[in-house]
């Protein structure tokens, strides 16, 4: 079996624990000052590639893993921490903030990646949080025309390349078996990720970042969907509270529904 | 970009799938944060709901502590007390009436026992005052007639200081919830005593101001009540004790006298503070109705990092090293021992942060207005102690999901040891050279009384320590399969004695309460208690004739303890 070249796609988002607001201008939500971190599906991908190696669960093993992010400078501090989960080494690719790619456009510069890197099994989140368009990973396995599966929850390794994944769909799960080279999207059930550990956050300083533009894949970032108008979900109409039993049934009355 | 909201399909579909689905992403089922978070100062608001059930079976105090007599010389409660009390407070909601009333037995229970569930009195009426006027007219009145009383906030402590223990009426100041002003130049609140912390500080998050107190229980416990036990908290070492930062107070005296002292100067030096007295007096000198407290600016930025470590001298090593990079930006520095760490895991089925074992672990937080510059402080100060080989592994929280994680590790252990059975808690208050000594003396001497084990015939399961290691000031929890009169007594007077030795404080931030009122002289001298004693007498001057009506039986501070002369 040849050895694994993993390539881990990353995205920097807001984070998940925080309250996006819309911006004034209604044209998205709210990102200045706001804390941004790794897109817990990517945390996912880069845990389960370092866990294919530490359990040496690939016939062949694992060569490399490379993480790679396109994003504005600070998507570098989610390279750093995907590397000391455990990530070899790192690619980012600069992008102006404001100026986001699509998902095509981003399958696009993957494809390219994964062939400069000679990547044999890519295996990225279902979905970022921010857009959750849950995309890339199909276009990119269409664009590449390799195997896909989708939603994993469990990831085996057999011989001659073989994959089996396991999904959850509705009512039971499903097992897919491909070859390499292949996409794998991961879904929350795949693993628990890692706490990255100090000696490992030293260490993941001094290993390679790559820094690189769009232009060095060939990519520009045309734009086909505009969004219109991003608002928010009305907001809810709370309720009243009542200090006692004659307080309640006056309210009852006045609202008529005694 | 779409708003976040359209992943919550995602998640919500998974949830329905399995239990853990959902939590996944979070990494740890983590204990919920209101409720977790420094249960040792107060109480979990989920424990307290279900609180009415359990309480049939806790004992009452007056039969735990058969030395406690009813003072013959209070009155009775009758009837027309009841009815005096309905009409000052007019409204129905405003009082549990279980005089005139059979069927209120279940509605007063709450009010009768903590949440502990080791304390519970024999209250027939709850009183819940609206203003401060009420609350006057009532204590005048209890004065007047010779009723106990004994005023009641979230009933979130843990030393038995907030429930009664014979028939006292509970006042209880939970409609009093109001917030009545805030100064967004100045940083000053102004609120009602029965607003509840978290409601506080929601508030002022919506300003981009924080409450200068956090603890566990702030979804239940109320800000008269953090004051009249000067509660110490996760963030006394960033924000200081509540004697800074109280600017003014409103209270009411046992005999119905208003004190107006609501200031909201910083500065006021004419004549003696005497608001201070009240905070930390647990209610003996009167009701605080009213609070003004300085708030301080929100942080934007906060970063939580978490060690292990292989020895005490070590942890204190990194604590040093936290003061000099971390400076102003430090916010707390929390000590775990191995085994409390331990307990949670065994408790929560968490996978733990770090790979290896480690004696003690730190958890440190900073909180600063710029996160880059923050971030490069604490990466400093991370390769430096990693360097120097102060701590042995480690972790820096990457995102926020993390961080609360990292904070269930701390704020989790009180809950978890109360899944395990009864814990022995003591909240003391020790030179720092020596914290940890004290849960190292204690675990031989129990262990050298056979009562320490692994196995079921032993008693104490556990003796942890941990606590804020930044205020000096250690919870030492002795974890126990059942109860056994052997483990008091050889906690008993031993651990008092101890920090006695060493000018601690058997009282770090808890109170003394029913639970410690005996022990007041281990960390107080007779001199000391004599000025008590004249400082009650000259707010409560009922008591000069052996009666006191705030508190009037001895259990719920050292001042009451030494009025009544019982110890």
């Amino acid at each position: 079996m040849s050895a694994l070249r993993i390539l881990v796609p990353v995205k920097r988002v807001i984070d998940y624990a925080v309250k996006p607001r819309v911006n004034k201008a209604q044209t998205g939500v709210e990102t200045a000052g706001v804390k941004h971190s790794m897109n817990p599906f990517d945390e996912l991908s880069v845990e389960e590639s370092v866990r294919i190696r530490e359990k040496k669960s690939a016939p062949g093993g694992v060569e490399d893993i490379t993480v790679i992010s396109a994003g504005p400078t600070k998507a570098q501090d989610i390279l750093r921490t995907a590397m000391a989960m455990g990530a070899d080494r790192a690619i980012h690719v600069e992008v102006k903030e404001g100026e986001d790619l699509e998902p095509l456009s981003v399958a696009k510069l993957l494809k390219v990646a994964a062939e400069q890197h000679k990547s044999n099994l890519v295996i990225l989140g279902k979905q970022s949080i921010d857009d959750d368009a849950n995309q890339t990973g199909q276009m990119l396995a269409g664009l590449l025309g390799w195997p896909q599966a989708t939603q994993a929850s469990k990831v085996e390794f057999g011989e001659n390349d073989s994959v089996s994944v396991t999904r959850e769909v509705d009512g039971g799960s499903e097992t897919l078996r491909a070859k390499l080279p292949m996409v794998i999207t991961t879904d929350l059930r795949l693993n628990e990720p890692r706490y990255a550990s100090l000696p490992n956050i030293m260490k993941a300083k001094k290993k390679p970042m790559e820094k690189k533009t769009l232009a060095d894949f060939g990519i520009t970032a045309e734009r086909r969907l505009k969004v219109v108008k991003v608002t928010e979900p009305p907001v809810r109409q709370g309720g009243g509270k009542v200090e006692d039993v004659d307080g309640l049934v006056s309210k009852l009355k006045e609202l008529g529904a005694i | 970009m779409a708003s976040r909201c359209t992943r919550a399909p995602a998640l919500a579909r998974l949830a329905t799938r399995g239990p853990t689905a959902a939590t996944r992403l979070g990494r740890v089922q983590p204990l919920p944060r209101s409720h977790a978070r420094c249960l040792s100062t107060t109480r979990s608001g989920w424990l307290h709901q279900t609180a009415p059930r359990q309480a049939a079976q806790v004992k009452f105090s007056s039969e735990t502590y058969p030395e406690l007599k009813r003072d013959s010389r209070y009155s009775q409660l009758r009837q027309e007390h009841v009815a005096y009390f309905k009409g000052v407070l007019g409204s129905e909601s405003a009082i549990i009436d279980g005089v005139t009333n059979d069927n209120a037995a279940d509605d007063i229970e709450p009010f009768n026992a903590d949440w502990m569930r080791k304390y519970r009195g024999h209250c027939k009426l709850v009183l819940k005052p609206g203003s401060t006027a009420e609350v006057s007219s009532i204590l005048s009145y209890c004065n007047k007639h010779g009723l106990a009383v004994v005023p009641q906030g979230g009933n979130t402590g843990l030393v038995g200081g907030s429930v009664p223990v014979f028939d006292e009426i509970v006042i209880n100041m939970s409609r009093m919830s109001q917030i009545i002003e805030f100064d967004q130049v100045s940083g000053t609140l102004v609120a009602e005593a029965g607003c509840i912390l978290e409601v506080a500080d929601q508030f002022l998050a919506s300003k981009g101001y924080i409450f200068p107190l956090d603890l566990g229980a702030k979804g239940s416990c109320q800000i008269g009540g953090n004051l009249s036990t000067n509660a110490g908290g996760l963030r006394l070492l960033r924000y200081g004790s509540l004697h800074g930062t109280v600017l003014g107070i409103e209270a009411v005296l046992p005999d119905g006298t208003v004190v107006d002292d609501l200031g909201k100067l910083r500065k006021n030096n004419t004549g003696y503070d005497l608001k201070q007295l009240f905070i930390g007096a647990e209610g003996t000198l009167g009701i605080i109705t009213k609070v003004s407290i300085q708030c301080p600016q929100r942080p934007k930025a906060q970063n939580v990092a978490f060690f292990g470590i292989e020895s005490y001298e070590k942890a204190q090593q990194a604590f040093r090293e936290a003061k000099g990079h971390l400076s102003e930006i430090l916010s707390a520095f929390e000590l775990m021992d191995g085994g409390s760490q331990e307990l949670v895991r065994s408790v929560t089925k968490n996978k733990k942060p770090l790979e290896g074992d480690y004696p003690f672990y730190c958890l440190v937080e900073t909180s600063g207005s710029n996160a880059e510059h923050d971030s490069e402080k604490l990466s400093a100060f991370l390769e430096d102690v990693m360097e120097k080989g102060i701590v042995a592994d480690g972790t820096l929280a990457e995102n926020e999901t993390q961080i609360k994680a990292l904070w269930a590790w701390r704020e989790g252990i009180t809950e978890s040891l109360g899944h395990l059975g009864g814990t022995y808690k003591y909240d003391v208050s020790i030179p720092l050279a020596e914290m940890y000594q004290l849960v190292e003396d204690t675990r031989a001497r129990v262990d050298a009384a056979g009562l320490l084990g692994e196995t079921d015939e032993h008693p104490v399961r556990a003796v942890v320590g941990y606590g804020h290691m930044g205020d000096s000031n250690l919870h030492l929890n002795i974890s126990t399969r059942r109860f056994d009169k052997r483990v008091e007594q050889c906690l008993e007077p031993f651990v008092y004695e101890w920090i006695q030795e060493r000018q601690g404080s058997i009282s770090a931030e808890h109170g003394l309460g029913l639970q410690k009122k005996k022990y007041i002289h281990y960390s107080r001298s007779e001199t000391m208690v004599q000025l008590m004693r004249s400082v009650k007498s000259s707010f409560d001057p009922v008591s000069g004739h052996q009666l006191s009506l705030l508190h009037r039986y001895p259990y719920t501070s050292c001042a009451e303890v030494m009025i009544t002369g019982i110890h």
